[in-house]
């Protein structure tokens, strides 16, 4: 609580790329832990001003029903505070269990790996910066 | 009835959300152990959470009972999860998708029991629940008849 940041208290590292936050979720997270996040997350957008919030699951070999709630809580409130959130790296087995657990999370937005949600924001936060410079008449 | 080996049966503690990664660990060692595949892995770890996660939310605290089960050619893991907490009024409500009497999605139960071969409830008001799933390693076919 004296840090500005508490994001230690999660032994969850939260990244900046440019204007996009970068967390990577590994192995087991226990829910106080994953609540945490969420906190810090929210609080680290506000204080970076982040526009783009990725969050890499490619190490997580279960998500339940908590975790997916969370997750979508996290996109939800970084959507109130201006920032886009995409879900990276969902193992097959972890999407397939989700789907059979009833657990669908639409609204959440994913990509297959922390590259293709790169490219997913940086697109959508900078639409024609490429495309403007056509040559034109 | 299947055929137990109660001497490798285990039983683990449910009282804190360290216990919760913990018993997703274990049932994951004894999954892999048994021979199961990733995808049948994860959604009997996923399960468990969730069955966890209630024992813990709704029951209390409790403990979980590892079982390894042999049945013919085909081997299977049950996971007792036991509390002695409040017990549930409604089964069949609780079993409703969506319907949640703690913070959570109302998925725990209903969505447990798709992703296993064989679920049961035994619970009374004032004397505790115990759930009890199985799943077998191979062949057989979930049982999907409500999905």
């Amino acid at each position: 609580m004296t840090a500005p940041y508490p994001v230690h208290a999660t032994g969850v590292p939260v990244l900046a790329l440019g204007e996009t936050l970068l967390v990577s979720l590994q192995g087991e997270l226990h829910d106080g832990m994953a609540e945490q996040l969420q906190q810090d997350i929210s609080h680290r957008i506000a204080d970076s001003g982040a526009n783009g919030v990725i969050i890499d699951i490619s190490g997580v070999e279960v998500v339940d029903s908590f975790l997916g709630r969370i997750l979508a809580e996290i996109a939800a409130s970084a959507s109130l505070l201006a920032a886009r959130t995409v879900v990276a790296g969902m193992r097959p087995a972890v999407a397939i269990t989700l789907v059979e657990l009833g657990l669908t999370l639409p609204g959440l937005t994913t990509a297959l790996d922390v590259d293709r949600a790169l490219e997913l924001l940086t697109r959508r936060s900078t639409p024609s910066a490429s495309d403007g410079r056509e040559k034109g008449t | 009835m299947p055929a137990s080996d109660p001497a490798v049966e285990t039983s683990l503690p449910i009282r804190s959300d360290a216990d919760l990664a913990w018993v997703r660990q274990q049932v994951r060692q004894s999954a892999a152990n048994l021979g199961f595949g990733l995808v049948q892995q994860t959604k009997l770890v996923t399960a468990a959470s969730e069955l966890a996660r209630n024992t813990l939310v709704h029951g209390g605290g409790g403990h979980v009972e590892v079982t390894p089960l042999t049945r013919g050619l085909t081997r299977g893991l049950r996971l007792s999860f036991v509390d002695s907490g409040p017990g549930i009024r409604d089964v069949e409500l609780a079993m409703t998708d969506g319907y949640s009497s703690g913070s959570g999605l109302g998925l725990g139960l209903s969505g447990a029991k798709r992703l296993v071969d064989e679920f049961e409830i035994d619970t009374e008001p004032g004397r505790g629940t115990t759930v009890t799933v199985i799943a077998w390693t191979t062949g057989v076919p979930a049982a999907r008849s409500e999905v």
